[in-house]
């Protein structure tokens, strides 16, 4: 009796919340099927006056005002200069990023590759006038008009950095020497139990490059571009990979805690780590392996709802800026995208260290691009495996 | 004028009553149940390839997804049984605290333990959790170095260090419940128990137990539900392992349909535990 | 009572296991806040201060812990006000959605933080089109703090019974005036308990606050979420959470010298 009148009550509430949801729902915006071109959306004409602030989406440790550290600060400059107030919200992943992007309350991003070619075609940012950014000039050419800032060589936005993710292992321990990315899927690994690897969907990507090296007759041609079959076997080869995973990173710190304490020994890592790693007095070597490695390259965008445009683009002038390139990669550990910001690094050595300005040694560095239905290699007769689908396989392939 | 409306208030005692609901009922059922209900609603939408966004409609695919696909039993079933065992190991580390601290200690001393007992909820959750893979770290770490002369050994990271780190996380508020209970219990009570010949444990089993068991539910609630709910400590201290939130988290902005339709799962077994808890009537005494 | 020695030792054993197990963990933090490695390996090389000196520098630290004050005494004061109003309710009347209503409001805090959390970022942005800020946090950390204000306002209300209220009433007070002077005055401790725990909860939440926060909001969990994994920062982190730890005995004190005045301990 008792639990009939609560059912009665819980059928009012549902029926309540229902009624809301249905209401609320039919304003969202509903879009047709997979797209071959990005949403029309002009770019901006001129330059206008500053709207007096600027809200930033940004990887951590890309905005710094000087509150974390006093001395690491190329925001206040530009606020007093521009009158533009920087509000910054840190994005902990790309996905993260598109979502506070879809909101349409934020000017500008820091979009990795992973998220830039989802906002383009999203309708979520806009083309991007280089004209008016100056400093667009000075850009390596190597980054410019790319797979993942560009659609049809129209610009979306301004390359900020570079990095390629490496394989890292213990000198002492891991002998001979690996050469290849070979050495992370073998599963007769000598280091079963200590090898580690980057934990989300785009690492996927990672075993298709092996495997489009190792495998040609899979027919893989670029990582991002993966019809079910190539997706397959590169999900059946992580697979593989599993056993011998002691921990999936996604945050530096605890990757380089567990360098430095042995947990790990070989896997995939960033130039940043390596440094960091060296420097706590850990026995490590990076090296990009024969296949080449995937990697990431950043990029400005600026939002289409934008509601501070000009200072949404004096910001990405001033971030590829010599200077405040030079501060935010020596800071956040990447290589600048401003061929001048290397003249500006604290360690002269830094840009060398990075291979900022060496464009042979980016030239097998597949950055970070958002997989999708139309295939991006230019294929037709196939549909691709979208990265809806890349993420749903992580999620199995961890908890399998 | 003050009188006459608090007069014409206590007559009615209808308008009284919706005085004092409107505002909270309005936020539970509406703002809360409401962004609930589209959230689930969701859950049969599908979404647009390219772009991420969502697509309203009725389709049952993303259940197809979750239900066809062992990984999410797997995952369903690893995040319930790390919700049951961090509730029992609380529980068996949280009563007999509570019971020094309500029944022997004394009263002066009382007020100090509780204090030292809730000083860890106010460092930072993250930071313990930090603080847990210092411990743990296989070799190098705490534990090992403290322990190792004794032949213990870190459990390294994975399914017992998320258990370990998640029962230190909510251990106090397991014990604050209990530890309340048990001080609202009248020591004649046990006394008479005492005098009646029952030995400690007896007495433990058959007179404590019964009454602090609505608070020994109370404190469930927190220990079970947060639990059952976490992705960071699975990330920070999990090693290989997931736990359901992480699949929510992972798939929440790319694929929010697919998101929610996991969410049916916590969502789910927390309507089950709910339930199950009232039935005890112990839901009255929350 | 009447224990055995036997019983009374192993039960104080057990009190001393606990608390080590509770404190061996916060003696890492407050050491690896002096850790001179940057990653916090054990045992620690070598002492230093400088994690303490760049805490104190950092402006970050001190304004990500206004908005936490400011989020935590918002939600905590909107939860004192829904959650004493519903506990009244539902100990005083009877009206149809009673338990309906005593079920959903143990939803928020029963229910993943992440799923309250996606519920909410989904129902305010892409629903109602308001833009995430402050305020969106504090409606959310509101919800899931009204729970422990409704519990221990109910727990109260329920032991004191109404004849205290009817009494005063029939000496000719009216109902303001016997709220006043009669039930608040009872209720204040069991309140002041429930607001500390949700101030609490609010204080230390990242899930709900990660999906609800509006740029430039960063509360302290937040900023150590930012921070934490991030080489140069990290142990300044340990440093914010070290002060944290002892920052914290004075509300905790503050709670105690309270519930020590009134008649009857606060619930918590």
């Amino acid at each position: 009796m008792r639990n009939a009148r609560l059912l009665s009550q819980i059928a009012v509430a549902s029926a309540v919340a229902i009624i809301l949801a249905g209401c609320s729902s039919s304003t969202t915006s509903s879009t047709t099927a997979a797209k071959s071109s990005p949403p029309k959306i002009d770019a901006m004409k001129s330059l206008g006056a500053g709207e007096g602030q600027v809200n930033i989406v940004a990887w951590g440790g890309y905005v710094e005002s000087g509150a974390n550290d006093p001395k690491v600060n190329w925001v206040s400059d530009f606020e007093k200069s521009t009158g533009c107030k920087v509000n910054v919200k840190v994005g902990s992943t790309s996905d993260e990023m598109v979502a506070l992007m879809k909101t349409g309350q934020y000017d500008v991003v820091s979009a990795s590759g992973d998220a830039s070619l989802r906002l383009i075609y999203g309708g979520d940012v806009a083309p991007v006038n280089t004209s008016l950014i100056p400093n667009y000039a000075d850009v390596f050419p190597g980054l410019k008009d790319q797979a993942w800032n560009s659609v049809d060589g129209v610009a979306y936005g301004v390359p900020h950095g570079r990095g390629a993710n490496l394989l890292v292992y213990n000198t002492d321990i891991v002998k001979p020497a690996p050469t290849s990315w070979g050495s992370v899927f073998d599963a007769n690994s000598p280091y079963k139990g200590k090898i580690t690897a980057y934990d989300s969907a785009i690492y996927i990507a990672d075993a298709a490059l092996y495997l489009m090296k190792s495998q040609p007759s899979l027919g893989i041609k670029y990582p991002y571009a993966l019809d079910q079959k190539q997706f397959d076997a590169a999900v059946a080869l992580l697979k593989v990979q599993k056993p011998l995973i002691g921990e999936y990173w996604s945050d530096y710190l605890k990757h380089v805690a567990s360098l430095k304490s042995g947990g790990t020994v070989l896997g995939t890592t960033w130039q940043a780590n390596i440094n960091l790693a060296l420097s706590e007095g850990v026995k490590v070597n990076g090296i990009k392996p024969v296949e080449g490695s995937t990697g990431w390259s950043d990029t400005w965008m600026i939002s289409s709802k934008a509601k501070n445009p000009n200072c949404g683009y004096m910001w990405m002038d001033h971030i590829i800026s010599p200077s405040a390139n030079a501060a935010v990669a020596e800071w956040f550990g990447e290589a600048p995208s401003n061929a001048k910001a290397c003249d500006m690094t604290a360690d002269k050595n830094f840009c060398t260290t990075f291979h900022a300005a060496d464009a042979a040694y980016w030239t097998d560095v597949y950055y970070w691009n958002t997989a999708t239905e139309t295939c991006l290699d230019g294929r037709t007769d196939v549909k691709c495996v979208p990265y809806s689908e890349w993420v749903k396989a992580w999620s199995s392939l961890r908890n399998a | 004028m003050n009188n006459s409306i608090a007069t014409w208030m206590h007559k009615r005692q209808k308008v009284r009553l919706l005085a004092l609901l409107a505002a909270p009922g309005l936020w539970l059922v509406v703002a809360y149940l409401g962004a609930l209900g589209a959230l689930l609603v969701t859950a049969f939408f599908t979404i647009d390839n390219f772009t991420g966004d969502t697509i309203p409609g009725f389709n049952l695919g993303n259940f197809h997804d979750m239900v066809s696909d062992p990984a999410y039993r797997n995952v369903m079933f690893r995040t319930l049984g790390i919700a049951l065992s961090v509730t029992l190991i609380c529980s068996a580390i949280a009563i007999p605290m509570a019971f020094f601290m309500a029944k022997v200690a004394k009263p002066r001393n009382q007020k100090f333990l509780v204090a030292l007992v809730l000083t860890p909820l106010w460092a930072s959750y993250l930071v313990k959790i930090y603080a847990w893979r210092s411990m743990l770290e296989p070799g190098t770490g705490v534990i090992d170095w403290l322990l190792s002369p004794l032949g213990i050994h870190s459990p390294g990271f994975g399914g017992p260090a998320i258990i370990i780190g998640l029962s230190y996380l909510w251990l106090p508020y397991m014990i604050l419940p209990i530890y309340a209970g048990l001080e609202r219990l009248p020591n004649s009570l046990l006394d008479a128990s005492g005098d009646l010949g029952a030995r400690n444990f007896y007495t433990f089993r058959k007179v404590v137990l019964p009454l602090i068991f609505p608070s020994l539910v109370a404190g469930s609630m927190f220990t079970f539900s947060l639990s059952l709910g976490d992705y960071i400590t699975a990330q920070i201290i999990g090693g290989k392992l997931q736990m359901l939130g992480n699949v929510v988290y992972q798939n929440f902005s790319i694929n929010l349909p697919f998101a929610a339709t996991i969410a049916t799962i916590p969502i789910t077994i927390m309507a089950l535990y709910l339930w199950l808890v009232r039935r005890t009537g112990a839901l009255a005494s929350l | 009572m009447t224990l055995s020695n036997r019983a009374r030792y192993a039960l104080a054993s057990l009190m001393g296991v606990g608390l080590a197990f509770i404190y061996i963990p916060l003696s890492v933090v407050v050491i690896n806040s002096f850790n001179a490695s940057r990653t916090f390996s054990w045992p620690p090389t070598g002492l230093s201060l400088k994690w303490w000196s760049k805490a104190i520098a950092n402006t970050g630290v001190r304004q990500a812990l206004g908005w936490s004050v400011a989020a935590g005494l918002s939600a905590t004061a909107i939860a004192l006000l829904l959650g004493t109003c519903l506990a009244f309710a539902v100990s005083r009347y009877e009206f149809f959605g009673k338990e309906v209503i005593s079920l959903l409001v143990v939803l928020p805090i029963s229910l993943p933080g992440v799923v309250t959390g996606i519920a909410l970022s989904n129902a305010f942005t892409k629903q109602l089109g308001i833009s995430t800020s402050l305020l969106t946090v504090i409606i959310g950390h509101a919800t899931f703090c009204i729970v422990v204000v409704y519990n221990n306002a109910l727990a109260r209300l329920r032991r004191m019974g109404t004849s205290l209220q009817e009494a005063s009433m029939d000496l000719g007070a009216n109902g303001f005036t016997t709220f006043r002077l009669i039930t608040l005055p009872n209720l204040a401790s069991a309140l002041f308990a429930g607001g500390l725990l949700a101030f609490g909860l609010s204080f230390d939440e990242i899930v709900v606050t990660t999906f609800t926060a509006g740029p430039g909001i960063q509360t302290l969990p937040i900023w150590i979420y930012d921070n934490l994994f991030r080489p140069n920062q990290a142990p300044v982190v340990n440093v914010v959470a070290a002060t944290l730890v002892v920052f914290s005995l004075i509300p905790i004190y503050l709670s105690q010298w309270l519930s020590q005045d009134s008649t009857s301990g606060g619930r918590f």
